[in-house]
């Protein structure tokens, strides 16, 4: 396909390490005895649990069901019993346990009853947004905001929906696996998205270092008899895959500053999110697996698994020929976005694209003073001034940090991999967005504790008020009664 | 249980009714230099800086009664946001209305308790519910740490807690920095 295409600022050449863990097929991790699953692996409200202790439970069936608007719900990926309901840990960067439910599976892999919608066309969109949300759909590149939010047009006009199949992350190869082995799932999700969406242009964008994976999109496409769905190929640069770089690449459209790409006709979802879609809508079932990359110098056959969610991190090591105790640095995600996992019986969940292993930690160079080379600014594919952002994070003026556009950040870690003062750039940033969003909290629990004591204050003088009146009036009632009696023995 | 639990539901939902109302109602009328500085405040409503509450303050220092840095839940923070809208030059807490503390919220053993309601009367922002020898409780969300329930219990069934991290209220802190890292 030569169609046109535009240029995002910035950006960074890296190496790929794909290939290691792309030789072998995907293959299905073993069942594995116990699945721990977070009642939070979305962005929004923690889901909330409808099974108790001691139940038993089939593969499929809600476990806890969605909180509000913005929330998911959490389905049993296999069979077996609930033992226990509690904080364990979870692959967070902060280390901390949150709360989940534990299920010890039984082997029988048993599904609860499935309600399949083959016939997609026949359906209303907010039917099939409804069926989306109730299979526990959100993002599957990391982000993990709810499907289903995204595929609501809200109104406005979809011109082009874009499926994001960039993968731009070294190591990660999940979405590439998904695309050479599952194209016609993926492809069936897409037409549904995109009735969802009544979009009238659908495009899929995929870096140009996945042939195969290319090739086996327009294999589908062509095997499907479905037109109107282009496959482009974007030139591999790090981080084409970001949201906002890749419309800008295909479409030569910017999504505003603090804007939605929905604001300029354009909804963009990722691929393996699209495949969750078609099995979700015509197979009746929720999201309870996903492709995993195992990868890493730490891993002896680094590969992709199909990997039932709530599966601890360790057997996925373990089945890839690593031993978890020798692993000393283990990150989910990739090597620029992703974070430390603090332990390895840390459960996958809904964002677990790829697991890097290592059996150390890659050596922290000391941070230096900053020299203004410019190379930051010049690698920020988000047209960022990373040196000022860095400058005002670091002096704790977080309000000149936001006028420089802090939250246009999209923590890509091209500016600190380029710094020759090797400062943690991405780490100040997260810091003052992280100090920004808990002011924000703070002032709107102060302005509730103002309200309530100004209510309070309020309440206390009414009371005072009507004591005073009850009082005034036993006081006249009392004299009225005394008048007479004085004067009666006269 | 479940009618108590049900009742406090219900109480609680009526609370946040009636705050809207009172936002309105009940609003003081006030110099818009008050409300900038009040605004600025953290509401905890503790009196740590002498004055029966933020307002009161707030007012005080409107009129240069109060300095800028009296106000501990406040923190450097506070103080220097303070100086920023009055112009003037920041400076330390003052360490004789206490000193920065961790978040802290009341809880009450609630088997000790004798309903004896001291600590609703003490309550700045009534987030203590619970009725006349009823077993009392402080709604976690609404409750500012100010500490002002703990010294009137007759049986010292209050203390203060710091208030747990979660995941969701996590953060990252800025990365520890070698001497002489930064220009
Ligand atoms: S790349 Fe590093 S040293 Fe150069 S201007 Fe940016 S922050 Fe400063
Ligand atoms: S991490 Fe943020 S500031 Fe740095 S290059 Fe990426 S978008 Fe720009
Ligand atoms: S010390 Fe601070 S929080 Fe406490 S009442 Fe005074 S202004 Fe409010």
């Amino acid at each position: 396909m030569n169609a046109k295409l535009w240029r995002f600022p910035g950006g960074l050449h890296l190496s790929g390490h794909k290939t290691e863990s792309t030789r072998l097929p995907t293959q299905r991790a073993r069942l594995p005895k116990r699945l721990t699953l977070p009642l939070h692996q979305h962005i929004g409200a923690e889901a909330k649990p409808v099974v108790a202790v001691g139940e038993r439970v089939l593969k499929g069936q809600v476990i806890a069901r969605a909180e509000g608007y913005v929330s998911a719900p959490v389905h049993a990926s296999s069979s077996g019993t609930v033992i226990a309901a509690g904080d364990f840990p979870v692959p967070h960067p902060s280390g901390l346990s949150a709360p989940c439910i534990v299920i010890e599976t039984d082997g029988a892999e048993q599904w609860c009853e499935r309600h399949p919608t083959p016939d997609y066309t026949a359906q209303d969109p907010s039917h099939l947004r409804n069926l989306i949300r109730e299979a526990g759909i959100v993002g599957l590149g990391g982000a993990g905001f709810p499907s289903f939010i995204k595929l609501n047009p809200l109104g406005k006009t979809v011109d082009t929906l874009i499926l994001n199949a960039a993968e731009c992350e070294p190591y990660i190869t999940c979405d590439d696996m998904l695309m050479r082995e599952r194209a016609a799932e993926i492809i069936h999700g897409i037409r549904i998205m995109r009735h969802a969406l009544h979009a009238a242009h659908c495009i899929i964008g995929i870096e140009d270092n996945k042939p195969e994976a290319y090739a086996a999109l327009v294999r589908a496409l062509r095997e499907l008899r479905i037109d109107g769905i282009q496959v482009i190929q974007v030139p591999t640069r790090y981080p084409a895959g970001g949201e906002k770089q890749l419309i800008h690449v295909l479409t030569g459209r910017e999504v505003p500053s603090n804007g939605l790409p929905v604001h300029i006709g354009i909804v963009c979802h990722n691929v393996a999110t699209a495949a969750a879609v078609h099995r979700a809508v015509q197979l009746g079932e929720p999201l309870i697996s996903r492709y995993v990359t195992i990868t890493g110098p730490g891993v002896p056959e680094p590969r992709n698994l199909e990997v039932l969610l709530g599966t601890p991190m360790a057997e996925l090591l373990q089945q890839c020929g690593a031993d978890p105790s020798s692993i000393g640095h283990l990150v989910m995600g990739g090597p620029m976005m992703g974070f430390s996992v603090h332990t390895s019986s840390a459960p996958v969940v809904k964002t677990t694209n790829c697991l890097l292993a290592a059996e150390h930690a890659p050596a922290v160079q000391a941070a230096m003073p900053c020299i203004r080379c410019g190379a930051c600014a010049e690698a920020c594919p988000a047209n960022l001034l990373p040196q000022q952002l860095y400058w005002h994070a670091h002096a704790k003026e977080f309000d000149k940090a936001q006028n420089y556009n802090l939250f246009d950040c999209i923590e890509c870690g091209c500016c600190a991999a380029v710094c020759p003062s090797h400062i943690p750039l991405v780490q100040y940033y997260r810091y003052a967005k992280g100090e920004i969003w808990t002011r924000e909290r703070e002032k709107q629990k102060a302005d509730v504790a103002r309200a309530r004591h100004e209510f309070r204050l309020a309440r206390l003088a009414q009371e005072k008020a009507e004591r005073e009146a009850r009082h005034a009036q036993k006081k006249a009632e009392l004299a009225g009664k005394n008048a007479p009696r004085e004067t009666a023995p006269h | 249980m479940l009618s108590a639990i049900l009742a406090f539901t219900a109480l609680a939902a009526a609370f946040g009714l009636i705050l809207g109302f009172a936002a309105v109602r009940f609003k003081v009328e006030g110099d818009p230099l008050v409300d900038k500085i009040d605004a600025l405040l953290p509401q905890t409503q503790c009196g740590q800086c002498t004055y029966p509450g933020c307002r009161p303050y707030a007012e005080a220092i409107a009129k240069g009664e109060a300095d800028i840095n009296q106000c501990p839940p406040g923190g450097e923070a506070g103080i220097i946001a303070l100086a920023d809208l009055l112009g003037r030059d920041p400076k330390p807490l003052n360490a004789r209305h206490g000193a920065v503390k961790p978040k802290m919220v009341a809880v009450i053993d609630e088997p000790l308790c004798i309903g004896c309601t001291l600590c609703i009367q003490a309550c700045p922002v009534d987030a203590i519910l619970g009725a006349a020898k009823q077993m009392h409780t402080v709604i976690e969300q609404e409750c500012t740490g100010c500490e002002l329930c703990v010294a009137p219990c007759p049986v010292d069934c209050i203390r203060m807690a710091p208030v747990q991290q979660d995941i969701r209220s996590w953060k990252w802190q800025a990365p520890l920095e070698a001497a002489g890292s930064h220009a």
